[in-house]
């Protein structure tokens, strides 16, 4: 088991160090606009840039090896990413972005907490009325919520609760109050926008394994020893059927930490989503790279946290066996 | 030893007496493509998905062709004519209440006067049914009432060469429709005609009737044209709604609207579904080849190589799709296109997919009875894996290539709505395009934004349940089921 982290582990430093590498050498490649473009804060870039050794002290090029040695100590071992050149310019990268995170975090935790019991219920409520009209009604409302883009809820909530019923702010409010009674309104309907297609998607997935599991020969021999049909699904179905439901759950609100660009840029929410579109049109490379490498880990992070949690979930699994 | 050259037939006898005539199977013989089809018509809902799918492509490749805004009429022309944010209307439904190219409004009474101005002046029901009288919180008379968004447009001041300005009036003559009509001296708002105060609102004398303003020429008649410059161009006071017949040759109405930079949406959205249905089939079918061969090659090599190719993959499938896209965006857009370098970040993770389904079905079937079979009669290793294994995996890869062409179509919007990929020309767009350019008039002209966001959830919906359809089709552990 001990060998098998390590190994996902190291496997995952590899993974991360490739990409981050490739990020770091294409933006290095690409042709770098002139210094004198930041006018009385070039001295300031130039600084900066020399002191992250990715440039000599008059701000030309050194040998793109030593850049990148010297961006691996800097990032890895020193977290320092740089201060931004464009956007927030001469502002340490890292410190914004830690701004920004929190909004973003806040905003999926919430998704996450409407979507994840409201989808296991109406899944397992779909799976016990199985080919009933629920059954269909909910499947078939589940399949047009998977399929319609994110966004379009987002107009659509915009339009009649923002726009016409004006029950909500049409932007999120600004600012770092994170639990004042006019935020979490504002915050409302991105919440909305986000969950209604994860709720479909613990719905959908709930019900199929649920079914499947229902199928089982042991919940007919748990009903010939007098269990309820309630006991049965509780204590037997369900149970078996929680074995692939929650990594996927545990994946989904890994991932979900990264945010949804399109919700954030829509309702204007203050972070990590926004903060990257405006870092790429605005070419700040350096919060480019930051907000790569934090995808990355995201995504990596998730993988590796779901394939372990099978193993503490059914302990049937014996994670790193040789012969499984 | 004797040599046996020829040996006579009637020498042969059979060991059975009678030989076994191969017997025909009983019924008719369906082939697995056949059987799969057959399920699959079964399945109303797919079939319906398919049709639905069927219609958004004739859309998108005949509205550009036979539509009567023309192409390229409709994305350049209308630009310049400014005739934006109109609703959408069918010359059909003028006097039904809906579909009328009116929108409800709520108005103040100085904006109701000036509305009723254009009206009176040219004798169009700009404002077609007052719903409602009421007073604001201030006292104020305010009118809900439908507004024709084609005709509330009004005037615009246009500056016309000599030739152009004698070309409308043979026109006028001929259509008995007026487009010039008499020039207001001081005004910068084309729309106002008569007396009215500094805010535009007009004044009206005591018997509630619009005062003219008319400019007029020294033997008393009105002036139509006000002489600029050196005397070759006359700036005109036009009636946008009859100069656009005049130019056009047709009433203006636009079945879906105008957007908010006067194209038609009817025409528009249908480039831009173009263009998401091209690129989503092309990236679905270089996938497919790629990931194929990989997979394959993974598959039925197994072992070491697949060992090794799996660790690429793995690797590949662990970069964000989003920092890909980026990155080819700022390398490659500027030598090859945006477009290009779009279809090479879709490429680059998006075979990984297909590679792992065919994989898997060379797994399944690589040691299959049949497979040892060809290899007995001598096939090679290619011949093998094309001949006698790919076409009992491809039901289930052409399942998987199909069901990646909604995330490709969801993805794309979604990048171009960020604005990360920018497609937007006078030609061409993307539905994501649309969406951003649309969103700023979500409050007061959703319609804009309606359209694309309609035909993009009807796309994906039909295509998740046409795959889904597909895939129950293809998938043999139903084989039987359900008979």
């Amino acid at each position: 088991m001990a060998s098998y982290i390590a190994k996902r582990i190291g496997f995952l430093l590899l993974t991360f160090l490739i990409i981050i590498s490739m990020c770091f050498v294409f933006i290095r490649l690409l042709p770098d606009d002139p210094p004198e473009q930041f006018g009385k804060d070039m001295q300031l870039v130039l600084q900066s840039r020399y002191r992250q050794g990715l440039a000599d002290i008059n701000g030309n090029p050194i040998p793109l090896l030593t850049q990148y040695g010297n961006f691996l100590k800097n990032t890895l071992l020193g977290f320092n990413w740089g201060i931004s050149e464009k956007l927030y310019l001469g502002q340490d990268c890292l410190k914004i972005f830690l701004e920004k995170l929190p909004n973003t975090v806040l905003i999926n935790v919430y998704a996450s907490l409407l979507a994840i019991p409201l989808g296991l219920a109406l899944g397992i409520y779909a799976a016990l009325k199985k080919n009933r009209w629920q059954d269909h009604t909910i499947s078939t409302g589940v399949m047009v919520l998977v399929s319609v883009p994110s966004y379009v809820y987002a107009f659509l909530i915009q339009y009649f609760l923002c726009f016409r019923l004006k029950l909500f702010p049409v932007v999120m409010e600004a600012g770092r109050d994170y639990f004042s009674p006019q935020m979490l309104r504002s915050m409302i309907p991105p919440v909305l926008s986000l969950s209604l297609s994860s709720i479909a998607g613990y719905a959908r997935f709930t019900r199929g394994e649920l079914t499947e599991v229902l199928t089982g020969e042991f919940l007919l021999l748990a009903r010939a020893k007098g269990l309820s049909r309630g006991q049965t699904t509780l204590r037997h179905a369900l149970r078996n059927a929680m074995v692939p439901i929650v990594p996927s759950i545990i994946s989904e609100v890994i991932a979900v930490l990264s945010g949804s660009l399109i919700i954030e840029s829509i309702f204007v929410v203050p972070g990590v989503g926004s903060l990257y579109v405006s870092a790429i049109t605005a070419l700040d490379y350096n919060f480019f790279l930051l907000l790569s490498a934090f995808y990355t880990v995201i995504g990596l992070t998730a993988g590796i946290v779901v394939d372990l949690s099978y193993g503490f979930i059914d302990p049937r699994i014996r994670i790193g066996a040789k012969n499984a | 030893m004797r040599e046996i050259n020829e040996i006579p037939a009637e020498k042969f006898r059979f060991v059975t007496p009678k030989p076994q005539q191969e017997q025909n199977l009983p019924g008719k013989h369906i082939g697995y493509f056949r059987e799969a089809f057959g399920r699959f018509r079964k399945n109303k809902s797919s079939v319906v998905a398919g049709v639905i799918i069927l219609c958004l492509v004739a859309y998108a490749v005949f509205v550009p062709i036979f539509c009567q805004t023309s192409y390229s009429v409709a994305l350049t022309d209308t630009t310049y004519l400014q005739y934006t944010k109109l609703k959408p209307r069918n010359k059909l439904f003028v006097n039904w209440g809906f579909w009328d190219g009116c929108s409800v409004k709520t108005i103040s009474r100085g904006n109701y006067l000036y509305l009723q101005g254009i009206a009176q002046e040219t004798g169009q029901p700009v404002i077609k049914k007052v719903l409602k009288e009421t007073t604001d919180t201030d006292g104020n008379l305010q009118y809900k009432c439908r507004v024709d968004s084609y005709l509330a447009k009004g005037f615009v001041h246009m500056t016309l060469s000599r030739a152009e300005y004698e070309k409308i009036q043979a026109w006028e003559k001929a259509n008995d429709l007026q487009v010039i009509y008499p020039a207001v001296e001081g005004q910068s708002d084309a729309n106002i005609w008569y007396k009215a105060n500094r805010k535009g609102i007009p004044q009206l004398d005591s018997q509630g009737n619009y005062v003219n303003q008319y400019a007029v020429d020294e033997t008393g008649n009105f002036r139509y044209a006000m002489v600029t410059g050196d005397g070759s161009s006359y700036r005109c006071r036009v009636f946008l709604y009859n100069y656009f017949q005049y130019r056009y040759g047709f009433e203006p109405s636009f079945l879906l609207g105008t957007t908010g930079q006067g194209q038609d949406i009817l025409t528009r959205l249908a480039s831009a579904a173009r263009f998401s249905l091209v690129f989503a089939l092309c990236v679905s079918a270089i996938n497919l080849l790629i990931g194929a061969v990989y997979g394959a090659i993974e598959g039925y090599y197994g072992g070491t190589a697949d060992l090794l190719m799996e660790r690429i993959t793995d690797i590949l499938s662990r970069v964000p799709f989003l920092v890909v896209a980026t990155l080819f965006q700022l390398h490659l857009a500027a030598k090859v296109g945006p477009i290009v370098s779009l279809l090479f970040a879709f490429v680059l993770t998006g075979w990984l997919g297909i590679a792992n389904i065919t994989r898997m079905q060379f797994y399944r079937y690589k040691d299959r009875e049949f497979v040892q079979a060809a290899r007995v009669l001598g096939a090679g290793n290619g011949r093998i894996m094309f001949r006698h294994i790919f076409p009992n995996a491809l039901g289930t890869i052409i399942t998987g290539s199909v069901l990646v062409i909604p995330g490709v179509i969801f993805l794309e919007s979604s990048l171009t709505y960020l604005g990360i990929v920018n497609l937007d020309s006078s030609t061409m767009t993307s539905v994501g395009t649309m969406l951003a350019n649309g969103r700023q008039y979500l409050s007061t002209d959703p319609h804009i934004i309606l359209f694309p966001a309609l035909f993009i959830s009807l796309l994906e919906i039909s295509f998740n349940l046409f795959g889904n359809g597909l895939r129950d089709a293809f998938n043999p552990s139903l084989r039987g089921a359900d008979q």
